[in-house]
């Protein structure tokens, strides 16, 4: 078996409760619940989490970087959406 | 018998445990860099990492208990082979992938339940070395039972693979749960072990249950059965293991780093 034949998966792994999940890489398993184990070995060794999603690397759809340019540059120019126009009243402290 | 007598009986017991852990994760040690995949040579080095730290501090609890007060170095590194008492499945050499998931299936359904019985221990020192390494087992089964399932149910090769596998293990199975010797006598005279062959009904069911699910069938009883590892008396491949594992602290006596 060679490492090449093993599908690859995305690790997301929550440091602790109230955080969301962060990707932190991939591994190489020969399905999920392995994935889960390998990421377990390999990504919360000092104890980085407490929970652990893996994804099918195959099921993540993705934007493709030749459509950087329609997708992303058009909000660049738009100022209006964010929240910068306000005046914050002085007794509201947390915003 | 004193306290102090009574320790130095069953230490003999405590070292058994102690050599069992060492010298796997000894073997699994020799994985890195040679398991089917990257991630796979992380986990076998992290059961091997987890083995030594129960090796590490049942060897420092020998050196108080039989009135030595040799260290855990001395005694991973300056003993000679007929010195350890650990059983001869953990000494064989590396097989391929599945004959070490065979023996992982097994010595982790066997250190599962030890480590389980050993909470009621009267000796305070074991029963929290054991609390913390019963964690510890439970994960390096389920990663054992994880590969015999997919090796198991997988291909045909895989499958005979798998099956070999468990047949070349099973002659060692019974040395883990036998209950002969003065140093286990001694121990469950004092309420400090349990008697191995206690053990043998709650780890026997827990591989029962993998192979069922792996498609496999447990192997028939073997004509012959490893015996004498808890004695001192070794079969060949021990020497070796511990002329490369002591190599490095009798060449250099007291090299640190």
């Amino acid at each position: 078996m060679s490492e090449g034949t093993l599908p690859l998966f995305e690790v997301f792994v929550r440091a602790k409760r109230g955080l969301s999940h962060v990707h932190v890489g991939s591994v190489h398993a020969s399905d999920a619940a392995m994935a889960v184990r390998n990421a377990r070995d390999l990504y919360t060794r000092r104890q980085e989490g407490v929970s652990i999603w893996v994804v099918a690397a195959s099921d993540i759809v993705a934007s493709s970087p030749d459509e950087k340019d329609s997708f992303f540059d058009p909000a660049g120019d738009k100022i209006y959406r964010h929240p910068t126009f306000y005046e914050v009243p002085e007794d509201v402290e947390y915003l | 018998m004193s306290e102090k007598e009574t320790g130095a009986a069953y230490s003999a017991y405590v070292l058994g445990l102690a050599d069992d852990a060492l010298i796997y994760s000894h073997r699994l040690g020799e994985w890195l860099t040679w398991a089917p995949a990257l991630e796979e040579d992380m986990a076998l080095a992290n059961v091997s990492l987890d083995l030594i730290g129960q090796a590490r501090s049942l060897l420092t609890h020998v050196g108080s208990l039989d009135g030595t007060g040799r260290s855990e170095d001395d005694l991973a590194y300056l003993r000679d082979e007929r010195d350890f008492r650990n059983v001869h499945l953990v000494e064989q050499r590396r097989g391929d992938f599945g004959q070490e998931m065979a023996r992982m299936l097994w010595f982790s359904a066997y250190q599962k339940a030890l480590y389980a019985a050993l909470a009621d221990s009267a000796d305070e020192q074991l029963r929290a070395i054991a609390a913390k390494a019963h964690k510890e087992v439970r994960y390096h089964h389920d990663h054992a039972a994880q590969w015999v399932v997919r090796l198991g149910d997988g291909t045909q090769e895989s499958h005979e693979r798998m099956q070999a596998a468990l047949t070349w293990v099973a002659p060692f199975v019974d040395e883990l749960f036998d209950d002969s010797g003065a140093a286990v006598a001694a121990a469950v005279t004092a309420g400090v072990g349990v008697l191995p062959s206690s053990l043998r009904s709650p780890a026997q069911a827990s591989v029962e249950a993998v192979v069922a699910e792996a498609t496999l069938t447990m192997p028939a009883t073997p004509k012959w059965r490893s015996r004498g590892g808890r004695e001192g008396v070794h079969s060949e491949p021990l020497g070796f293991l511990l002329a490369e594992m002591q190599y490095l602290p009798r060449s250099v006596p007291g090299a640190r780093w």
